[in-house]
């Protein structure tokens, strides 16, 4: 991806909705572009957390596997993120990662994201931000999943 | 909120004595979902509904609940009801054979504000069973598709064994201008689908908030949610409406259980717009 | 306008009770039973609880003796009109299974035709709130009205308050002012009870002046107007007007679940309250499982299923079920129905077992409110 196309899609990302230009350019720099098969792997529970990508196209499934249960948990599609636990240091993945069609995402080394924003304070902040916004939208669905709501035998406080 | 004193209001028999009606049809839709349909006799008042209403059905010595009409108004000779087998009475009920009688009243209940839509998109969102009181007003827009501009059909269940009307809601997804999108809480590996609660798709909706009606039905926390989400997606408040479920035992007003607020919700109700609910819909035990 | 008024003795009473009955009325009054007063059948003036009087306070309603020739020298029935008019425990719907399918059964309305003697003015009052909530709203409710049309109401102003009542706070009584067809003061003089009293429709002007009753000493109306201005001097009251907003402002006041921590949520006031209208449905059938009835029950809003919903019920503590009795009956009401729910008869404090006072729950929500509002809040 030429680098003024990678700025034009970085910023036309949700994620980096109003980020002040420099903070584009600078990031412009770090990102690269993936491509996965559809059915491929693209990180497995228990791998470390290194890659923060945005998808650009296709879905992702997040899903967890334990003996006699296998179940999707959530899926990303163009416009959602994927790995924020890589802008965390010395974490790594609870769920896979897996594409239920071919995906094109833009992905960053989580550790040099980090760098940046120890040295950079403002854009820290502003990159903090917005992974709280992203984290909380995730508490937030991951809530409403576990009170079960469709089911009358849902969660309740007895 | 009282009515204006006009004529001398029906008498409660009319309402309260449920009419005997013949079972033409049930269908397995899920595992415990199914859907019953009935001939009432022909012209008789309990098969002319609005979307979004409901009936009363009796089921002989058993007891009787109350039922949102699944069906097209358009279709005066049958009624149809998706009932999902969760106590004594809907066990009964799903459990009659074509043939058997069961006995309807109504229908009672405000309506989908499918006028008030004329001319606007139209975003439904549905989660679970709630899917059934919305496919009237869905039969109601695409009969009359040039009344309305974009239509967009959201659907949250909780895994894809529980998806209602899979058929006709693949159908929908091709039909031009219209948008048509399930997600579930919980996929097996196998699903393809969306997985996530059903306010994930909202970013995939394309949509003027300011020239769209809402409609909301589903599990009340799902609602909550859903209008609260669109509202900060910047729909006017007045253009969301949703259906509410309380213990409604006559369907007229009479028997008090299904109070909310200031509300009745069989009779002011079951669909209420945003306004009016919001300030009670927060209150806890209210 | 002047209502003529009149003087009947006891005579003249038992007369009015024998027209009644002539008329085919079943006349009602209050009659001792269980050791309590109930509206009973009577046809005589010796089935009316000569001698008795009441004590009513929190949790307490005693018969006790009093003034020992007074037919009236007590206040409210344990129960409201509502248990005659408004009937606990009525088949709504007989049904016959017919080869598969099922037929309707002719299940005749339990008309009567209902004359109460002795109806206080809180009554009255509740009864035009219930004629609003069963007969003037989306449906009207045959069987309340087939039994309501014919209803013959012979009130019986208060000349004295019982320590529960706050009806002059509600503006419902002591004295009646509407609704009857006749009504009475009592007065004792040498040994005898003695009546003043008024028609408030021409049935009852005729009915009146068919039991030999006399033109009322001048002096008497003004007796009558004075006895009902000392009754009206209450020590409970109650701010109806200010319910409403009190209401939506106090929804998670502590004084909910201090209230809860007496409260049994045995449903005493709502049988007890002379406007409570809420019912359930029950179902029954024959042994042999032919034949089927629906029939509707009084029921309270502070039993667990009343709010029961697949899953749950919507009011599972007691608290919410208090407070959804008071918020309805003093505040909501007046949205639904353009009145409120209570007046102030004081059956409710006098019937409960933990002696809970609504006059005093409300006052405590409104000083709750108003440490509410004064918090000091930093600028």
């Amino acid at each position: 991806m030429a680098p003024a196309e990678m700025k034009t899609v970085l910023a036309a990302h949700p994620f980096f909705d109003g980020l002040p230009e420099k903070y584009i350019d600078l990031l412009s720099k770090l990102a690269f572009e993936v491509r996965f098969e559809q059915d491929e792997i693209i990180f497995r529970e228990g791998d470390p957390s290194s890659l923060f990508y945005l998808i650009l196209s296709g879905k992702v499934a997040l899903e967890m596997g334990a003996p006699g249960r296998q179940i999707i948990i959530q899926t990303l599609e163009a416009g959602d993120e994927l790995g924020w636990s890589s802008l965390l240091e010395n974490t790594s993945k609870q769920f896979r990662a897996r594409c239920l069609e071919p995906v094109r995402a833009l992905a960053f080394d989580g550790a040099r994201v980090v760098n940046l924003c120890e040295e950079d304070h403002e854009f820290g902040f502003h990159i903090m931000r917005r992974a709280l916004a992203l984290v909380a939208e995730r508490l937030r669905a991951t809530r409403l999943q576990v009170l079960d709501v469709y089911s009358p035998k849902g969660v309740r406080g007895k | 909120m009282s009515t204006a004193a006009s004529a001398a209001p029906p008498l409660s028999r009319a309402v309260m004595e449920p009419v005997p009606v013949r079972i033409a049809s049930v269908s397995r839709e899920t595992h415990d979902t199914f859907t019953l349909t009935v001939t009432p006799p022909p012209g008789d008042p309990v098969s002319a509904f609005e979307p979004g209403q409901f009936s009363m059905l009796y089921c002989f010595g058993v007891g009787e609940l109350p039922i949102s009409i699944s069906g097209d108004p358009a279709v005066r000779e049958t009624l149809t009801y998706t009932i999902r087998s969760v106590g004594q009475v809907t066990y009964q009920l799903v459990t009659r054979r074509p043939g058997d009688f069961i006995g309807v009243r109504g229908p009672f209940g405000s309506s989908w504000p499918l006028k008030e839509a004329r001319g606007k998109s139209v975003l439904i969102v549905a989660g679970g069973i709630g899917l059934a009181p919305l496919r009237p007003a869905i039969y109601s827009i695409l009969r009359h598709r040039g009344d309305y501009n974009r239509l967009v059909i959201l659907y949250g269940s909780r895994s894809p064994r529980d998806l209602l009307y899979r058929r006709e809601f693949e159908a929908w997804s091709l039909l031009p201008d219209t948008q048509a999108l399930c997600t579930v809480d919980y996929g097996g590996v196998s699903w393809r689908g969306h997985v996530g609660v059903v306010t994930t798709l909202f970013r995939h909706v394309r949509l003027q908030p300011q020239e769209t009606v809402a409609m909301i039905c589903g599990p009340e926390i799902m609602m909550r949610y859903a209008a609260r989400e669109l509202e900060a997606r910047g729909l006017p408040p007045a253009q969301i409406y949703l259906s509410m479920e309380r213990n409604m035992k006559c369907g007229a007003g009479f028997c008090g259980h299904c109070q909310m607020g200031p509300w009745f919700v069989c009779k002011h109700g079951p669909v209420f717009a945003w306004p009016e609910i919001r300030p009670y819909i927060d209150l806890y035990e209210l | 306008m002047r209502r003529k008024s009149y003087r009947l003795d006891e005579k003249g009473l038992g007369a009015l009770i024998a027209r009644l009955r002539e008329r085919d009325y079943q006349v009602y009054g209050p009659r001792v039973e269980d050791f309590a007063l109930h509206w009973r059948p009577i046809s005589s003036v010796e089935d009316l609880p000569r001698g008795w009087t009441q004590e009513l306070a929190p949790g307490r309603a005693r018969l006790a003796p009093g003034e020992s020739a007074a037919l009236f020298h007590h206040w409210t029935c344990a129960e409201g009109l509502k248990a005659i008019l408004h009937l606990p425990v009525v088949r709504i719907l007989a049904a016959e299974r017919n080869n598969g399918a099922f037929r309707i059964l002719d299940n005749p309305l339990p008309a009567e035709k209902c004359a109460f003697l002795g109806v206080r003015p809180c009554d009255l009052a509740a009864l035009a709130i219930l004629d609003r909530v069963l007969l003037g709203d989306r449906y009207a409710d045959d069987i309340y009205r087939a039994r309501r049309q014919n209803a013959f109401l012979v009130a019986v102003h208060c000349l004295q308050s019982a320590p529960v009542c706050f009806c002059a706070s509600l503006g419902t009584g002591p004295r009646a002012r509407a609704g009857f067809d006749i009504a009475l003061a009592e007065f004792v003089e040498s040994g005898a009870a003695e009546f003043f009293a008024e028609a408030g429709t021409a049935a009852g002007l005729e009915v009146l002046e068919s039991c030999g009753a006399t033109p009322a000493p001048p002096e008497w109306s003004r007796a009558v107007e004075e006895s009902c201005a000392r009754a009206a001097a209450q020590t409970r009251r109650l701010d109806i007007h200010a319910a409403p907003q009190l209401i939506d402002a106090v929804f998670d006041s502590p004084q909910w679940d201090a209230v809860a921590r007496r409260c049994l949520a045995c449903g005493n006031c709502t049988s007890v309250c002379p406007t409570c209208f809420c019912v359930n449905y029950e179902d029954r059938t024959s042994i042999d499982g032919r034949l089927a009835e629906r029939w509707r029950v009084w029921d309270s809003c502070f039993t667990q299923s009343f709010t029961y919903i697949h899953g749950g019920s919507v009011r599972s503590s007691v608290k919410s079920r208090y407070r959804q009795w008071l918020s309805h009956k003093l505040a909501r009401w007046q949205a639904q129905f353009g009145t409120p729910g209570c007046v102030g008869c004081g059956r409710c404090i006098a019937w409960c077992p933990a002696g809970i006072d609504i006059t005093e729950e409300f006052r405590q929500l409104q000083l709750s409110a108003a440490a509410a509002a004064s918090f000091p809040t930093k600028d």
